[in-house]
């Protein structure tokens, strides 16, 4: 009986290799990439696995486009080899992203690593990555401790949430000269994953610095079914700016809770995550009215740049919907990837590296306001820059930095009851 | 909030109680609840509240489709067999309903009742208030319909000793069907009222079931009223945790409450055995 399994093995061993050796045949790169695609971020993940197939596309096939690499048939650095990305759905979970990885690098066999949304999800990815010597690219996640940590492997196309932050008290602070009024008090509800924890701890040391005192610090538990004794606390803090990092369906939880138990802080400006969902402006409506949220990517900033939409027209076809933050992000990071590979001229892990750390993409070539993707040397991208973004009239609206603004700010927030 | 974590778990109480199956698709068939009055909103402009009693014979029917379909073959099954095939149906309706609707949140908007009533400084949704008017309504009629009808009592008997009750010339088959199109019906009614205030997409389920397993371990495992009880108390709990002590805290009240329990009455607070 075990000799018939080994020999049944052995043929299916073999039959792999045959399968699996013309395939290699063409010179391909392969890139792991992971997202959510299932779990409450699931329609985020499909978002961006959208942009990242759009941007394998671009690079295997001729576009007229100004984005690295899109004028000629795959990587000429390698000969014309295409990329292909192999995606797994890590359902937002750190252990099974982690496991993902694994099995991607050993089984798959790739040649980098590309993802993962979630920041406690990418943390566990880099640590594969690291261990393995793969390199990995992430485009999204935006826990500050990421890049910290100094990981050999680990690099960041998109801003994090001291860049964030910083913003957002910047911001706070040149509101209170142009309006010429007074903001005494913060108050900070974040999420309890890496993400919220992260980003509440940059918000709190940033408010003493400046001055403000954070009147109430709430961290809640995602998937939350209730917000009400939260939404309750914040109440009673009554602090004048409000800072959530939520992500999607929690957000829309809170507004509703808000809107229900009569909370409305004169200033709301949310870490991006749930405010930055196209989805949950479309069903708030007007509850989501005069909301901030910082943002890296604006589809309002295409008069300034054609090129936005040129690459929204082209999302449109595959992912069905306007390009939005997360996926624009995952977009830019995927083509500073496939630069770097191309550059290095090999799928080398090392020369990979090399070539990520030397990586100078012009801003011309983006579809972010940013001032370039050059990475320091920690993998952070240092040609970041961060925006807000105002719901006016049910679309977001850039209104800060001032300079790249599209529309002024709304300020106070309608109290519940001057809505509609 | 506490009545609709009742309601949820009156029917997953009711199955478990009736045939010493956990559903582990309960929190699935709220989703479908909640999705079918999504719908029947989205296409047809019905308010979830209106199509309340649609989504209750859907739900039903589910659950009688459940019990003729999949459960049936399982009742003497072994226990790990029973819990692959209500988790299987769990993860298959979950898939099923990204597949077909996509992955994101819906909301519905403008429902019928909106706004909130201001009563000694304190605050309350009106959705809120007639979702749980609404469940205790439903619960007063489950409850009278398990002890003051003759379907009722069969149930019950069969809930009882199962061999007795065919003996007595109870069709225990259909008491079982029954017992299923019941919780489908609870849970049809508590995801029509919860598409009043919150938002609906395919993994949405999941916490107020696990909520619903607290709720019933709390009152007794097949005890329909205790369950009541069991909902109430983790609504209350959770919402008292947060407010006096941290909020991320609020769900270790709730669970604490639930081992303590567990641990000093393991059939809940009411229940009988």
């Amino acid at each position: 009986m075990t000799r018939l399994w080994l020999s049944v093995l052995a043929i299916i061993a073999v039959a792999t290799a045959l399968i699996g050796a013309p395939a290699a045949q063409p010179k391909e790169v392969v890139i792991g990439v992971l997202y959510p695609l299932s779990g409450n971020a699931a329609q985020v993940g499909i978002d961006c696995v959208n942009a990242v197939k759009l941007g394998a596309e671009i690079v295997n096939a001729r576009h007229q486009l100004d984005v690295p690499l899109a004028r000629g048939e795959g990587l000429p650095g390698l000969g014309g080899a295409r990329i292909r990305v192999v995606v797994v759905d890590h359902q937002g979970k750190p252990d099974l992203g982690q496991a993902e990885a694994e099995r991607l690098v050993t089984q798959e066999k790739v040649h980098a690593l590309f993802g993962a949304y979630f920041s406690g999800v990418t943390q566990t990815i880099a640590q594969v990555a690291e261990r393995n010597g793969v390199p990995h690219l992430n485009a999204e996640s935006s826990s500050p401790a990421l890049t910290e940590r100094g990981l050999k492997w680990f690099f960041r196309t998109s801003p994090h949430d001291g860049h964030f932050s910083q913003a957002m008290f910047d911001f706070m602070r040149d509101l209170e000269k142009r309006r010429g009024m007074k903001i005494k008090s913060v108050a900070i509800m974040h999420e309890a994953t890496q993400f919220g924890s992260d980003s509440a701890k940059v918000q709190e040391e940033l408010a003493r610095k400046a001055g403000y005192e954070v009147a109430v610090k709430i961290t809640y538990r995602d998937k939350a079914t209730s917000l009400d004794a939260e939404v309750a606390r914040l109440k009673a803090a009554n602090a004048d700016v409000f800072l959530p990092s939520s992500y999607t369906n929690d957000a829309i939880l809170f507004v509703r809770t808000a809107k229900k138990l009569d909370y409305s802080p004169k200033l709301l400006i949310a870490q991006n995550a749930g405010w930055t969902d196209p989805t949950f402006v479309k069903e708030m409506g007007a509850d989501a009215e005069g909301h901030i949220t910082r943002a890296p990517f604006a589809l309002d900033m295409a008069a300034k740049k054609p090129m936005i939409t040129q690459v929204n027209e082209l999302f449109r076809k595959t992912g069905g919907r306007d390009i939005s933050d997360a996926p624009a992000r995952a977009f830019t990071g995927f083509m500073t990837l496939a630069d770097a590979i191309n550059r290095a001229g090999s799928t080398d892990p090392e020369a990979i590296r090399k070539a990520l750390v030397a990586t100078n993409i012009p801003p011309e070539q983006l579809i972010m306001p940013w001032t370039g993707v050059k990475f320091d040397e920690k993998g952070q991208n240092s040609g970041v820059r961060a925006i807000l973004q105002q719901v006016q009239k049910g679309t977001y609206v850039t209104i800060y930095p001032f300079e790249l603004a599209a529309a002024d700010v709304v300020y106070p927030l309608p109290a519940w009851k001057d809505r509609k | 909030m506490g009545l609709v974590y009742a309601l949820i778990a009156a029917g997953l109480s009711l199955i478990f109680g009736l045939m010493e199956i956990v559903n582990f698709a309960h929190g699935e068939m709220l989703m479908l609840a909640m999705f079918a009055s999504f719908w029947t909103w989205a296409l047809w402009g019905l308010d979830p509240l209106l199509s309340l009693p649609l989504t209750a014979g859907l739900l039903a029917a589910l659950g009688w489709a459940t019990y003729r379909g999949l459960v049936r073959f399982i009742l003497d099954a072994p226990m790990l067999a029973q819990i692959f095939a209500t988790f299987g149906l769990a993860v298959f309706l979950r898939s099923g309903a990204q597949a077909l609707w996509g992955a994101d949140f819906h909301l519905v908007k403008d429902p019928l009742v909106e706004g909130r009533l201001v009563a000694a400084g304190v605050f309350v949704g009106l959705p809120q208030l007639v979702a749980s008017g609404g469940a205790l309504l439903a619960f007063g009629l489950l409850y009278l319909f398990i002890t003051r009808t003759e379907t009722g009592l069969a149930l019950q008997a069969t809930a009882q000793d199962r061999q007795a009750a065919s003996l007595m010339g109870i069709d225990t088959q259909r008491m079982f069907a029954l017992g299923w199109a019941i919780g489908g019906a609870c849970v049809g009614v508590a995801g029509g009222l919860l598409t009043t205030f919150f938002y609906v997409f395919p993994e949405v389920g999941a916490p107020f079931a696990l909520l619903a397993y607290v709720a019933v371990a709390l009152g007794g495992f097949g005890n329909v009223p205790a369950t009541l009880a069991g909902g109430v108390v983790v609504g209350l709990v959770e919402v008292l945790g947060g407010l006096l002590f941290d909020p991320s805290l609020k769900l270790i009240g709730v669970f604490g409450l639930y081992l303590v329990v567990v641990l000093w009455r393991p059939q809940g607070l009411f229940g009988r055995f």
